[in-house]
């Protein structure tokens, strides 16, 4: 147990001050903006504009997409995170570090190089082709440019538990007689849900939202392959404020309450790690 | 972690289990999945790295170079960067000094101060950008003031920085916040019982213990920044020359049909990202924990 006397340091006043100034100026200010801006709607106006078929039809794309996007990563995330940490093999340091590509590659960057890698005239997009499968300007254009950006959090947040799995558990399965199959399923995989949850629940969180790379591959289509953020720009280019309020608002509700869960979870995790 | 691990209780030959078998995979399954998850990063990652480098060359050097010493694009790599160092510089200080409050002290409503820290990673990029036009745009709260006094936020360079600085709100401080927790205050108390002030304490004791965690989330905060695209596309209003990021000049010449030019200025990007990779396997490292690239929520209750 740590001892902690409050103010035998200097500086809590200023780092304080300054930190709820700025978190006031930066973030909460603005944020209580677009909730002030829409009270200039009344409640049937909000709803109506919230339910517009072409909203729902963007909803509906943007959850599905995202939704799929990240059970994609949660598998194939769990396979790279296993790899890197239990095997050995060349180059695997390197690998380890290109995982976090789609944090640092700008989402424009990422928008355009997937589209050309996915266009009928591109190296990828030409061999689907072939199979009649069209990837860009189409819903699994956007699957595809969501599971690019959403690739390092299941990896990350995997990572690290599974390096904390004490090995003693997998060795008492052995020894009451588990074989390898009945030791993963059972023994390993219990252990990793709640990571595992959280980061397939960062990953949706973060395609949800997503904008840059997705424009450039949707086609942005209305009813078809139109995103929500972009139906958000349309409405602000259309000088319709208020329209684009609401539906920020339908966003960032959904956003807030997943980042409360993900906390909630991450807090029940914790809890169960120190009994 | 060491599988094979030949103090294992049970004697192979009797129990009929090889232990050093079944603590993991099979050869074939093993080999199974390394190949699973090196094509699945390089259909993902590798691919489309090399195809940005691929077109950005596409029409030669001579092409390239012309690209990018382009006036308009020299001017969005200078926006750029500019944006970048007022961000980075703001939330670094804030960083800094809500690290400080947070690490050393106790006092009710920490954690909701740190959930709130942590706000900006969930909001929309484009909903980030929105509630600066909300705000500063012409129609927003502080926008007839704004014109009265002559002075332009949304669709000028102090909107692209509001916006950019936003969007890295949370890099360096949740970067911080764990490492000076689990640092503790002692070192610090010490150098007060030895007479040391604040600042002297700050930049002898601290610093030097933080120094590596600090240069990580600013090479995360300084990625981020460059890169930004949705909310500063929606606070920038697209004038070339002027309120252009290289992002945004990406776009411009991708939606011209300028294809190779669009791939030249996104190769500077790419080519950053790289930078970018290689400075935070270094710097993590350091830190010993080169799997955190993820200052987020993560964190924040499992300490």
């Amino acid at each position: 147990m740590r001892l902690r006397s409050v103010g035998v340091l200097p500086g809590f006043g200023l780092t304080m001050g300054f930190t709820l100034a700025y978190l006031g100026l930066i973030v909460l200010f603005p944020l209580a903006a677009l909730v002030l801006k829409t009270t200039a709607l009344t409640w049937a106006e909000f709803w109506r504009t919230v339910t517009e078929p072409r909203v729902v039809a963007s909803y509906q794309l943007t959850f599905g997409a995202a939704f799929l996007a990240a059970l994609l990563n949660s598998f194939f995330g769990a396979v790279v995170a296993w790899v890197l940490i239990r095997y050995e093999f060349p180059g695997k340091k390197l690998v380890d570090a290109l995982v976090d590509l789609p944090f640092a590659l700008p989402t424009a960057v990422a928008g355009i190089t997937l589209t050309a890698l996915y266009a009928p005239n591109g190296w990828i997009g030409s061999q689907l082709e072939a199979f009649g499968i069209k990837a860009a300007y189409t819903p699994l254009g956007i699957v595809i440019a969501l599971t690019f950006i959403g690739l390092p959090f299941v990896v990350r947040t995997l990572q690290p538990v599974m390096e904390s799995l004490d090995p003693e558990m997998e060795k008492a399965a052995v020894s009451l007689g588990a074989d390898r199959w009945y030791t993963v399923t059972r023994v390993v995989l219990p252990a990793l849900l709640p990571a595992w949850i959280t980061g397939f629940s960062l990953a949706f969180a973060r395609a949800v939202g997503e904008y840059g790379s997705v424009v450039f591959i949707a086609g942005n289509m209305p009813m078809k392959t139109e995103i929500t953020p972009l139906l958000i720009i349309t409405k602000l280019e259309q000088y319709d404020y208020a329209g684009a309020t609401a539906i920020a608002v339908v966003m960032l509700t959904v956003s807030f309450t997943l980042l409360l869960g993900i906390n909630w979870l991450q807090a029940r995790a914790g809890r169960h790690r120190q009994h | 972690m060491d599988n094979n691990d030949p103090s294992i209780v049970i004697d192979p030959k009797r129990s009929g289990y090889d232990p050093s078998r079944a603590l993991t995979e099979p050869p074939i399954v093993r080999a199974l999945l390394i190949g699973t998850a090196l094509s699945f990063l390089g259909l993902f990652l590798l691919v489309p790295l090399l195809q940005v480098f691929v077109a950005a060359l596409a029409k030669g050097v001579r092409f390239y170079i012309d690209s990018i010493g382009e006036p308009n694009a020299l001017a969005a790599i200078r926006l750029t960067l500019l944006a970048a160092f007022f961000s980075v510089v703001l939330n670094t200080l804030f960083g800094l000094a809500s690290a400080w409050a947070i690490a050393k002290f106790e006092f009710p409503g920490k954690n909701l101060l740190i959930t709130l820290i942590d706000l900006p990673f969930t909001v929309s990029p484009v909903v980030s950008g929105l509630i600066y036009v909300l705000l500063f745009g012409l129609q927003g709260l502080m926008g007839p003031w704004l014109r009265d006094h002559d002075l332009q936020v949304i669709f000028a360079v102090p909107g692209i920085v509001l916006a950019t600085t936003f969007v890295t709100f949370p890099f360096v401080s949740r970067e911080l916040i764990p490492l000076m927790q689990e640092q503790g205050p002692e070192e610090e108390e010490a150098g007060m019982v030895l007479g040391a002030n604040g600042w002297q304490i700050f930049w002898r004791v601290t610093l030097p213990n933080i120094k590596w965690g600090l240069l990580y989330g600013v090479i995360l905060c300084n990625a981020r920044a460059m890169g930004e695209f949705g909310a500063v596309s929606v606070v920038s209003g697209h004038i070339r020359g002027q309120t252009n990021t290289l992002p945004l000049h990406v776009e411009i010449l991708y939606n011209e049909y300028n294809f190779t030019a669009a791939f030249a200025a996104a190769s500077i990007l790419a080519f950053l990202a790289i930078l970018t990779l290689v400075a935070k396997t270094l710097v993590g490292d350091r830190v010993g924990r080169e799997k955190r690239v993820l200052p987020s929520v993560l964190e924040s209750e499992a300490v």
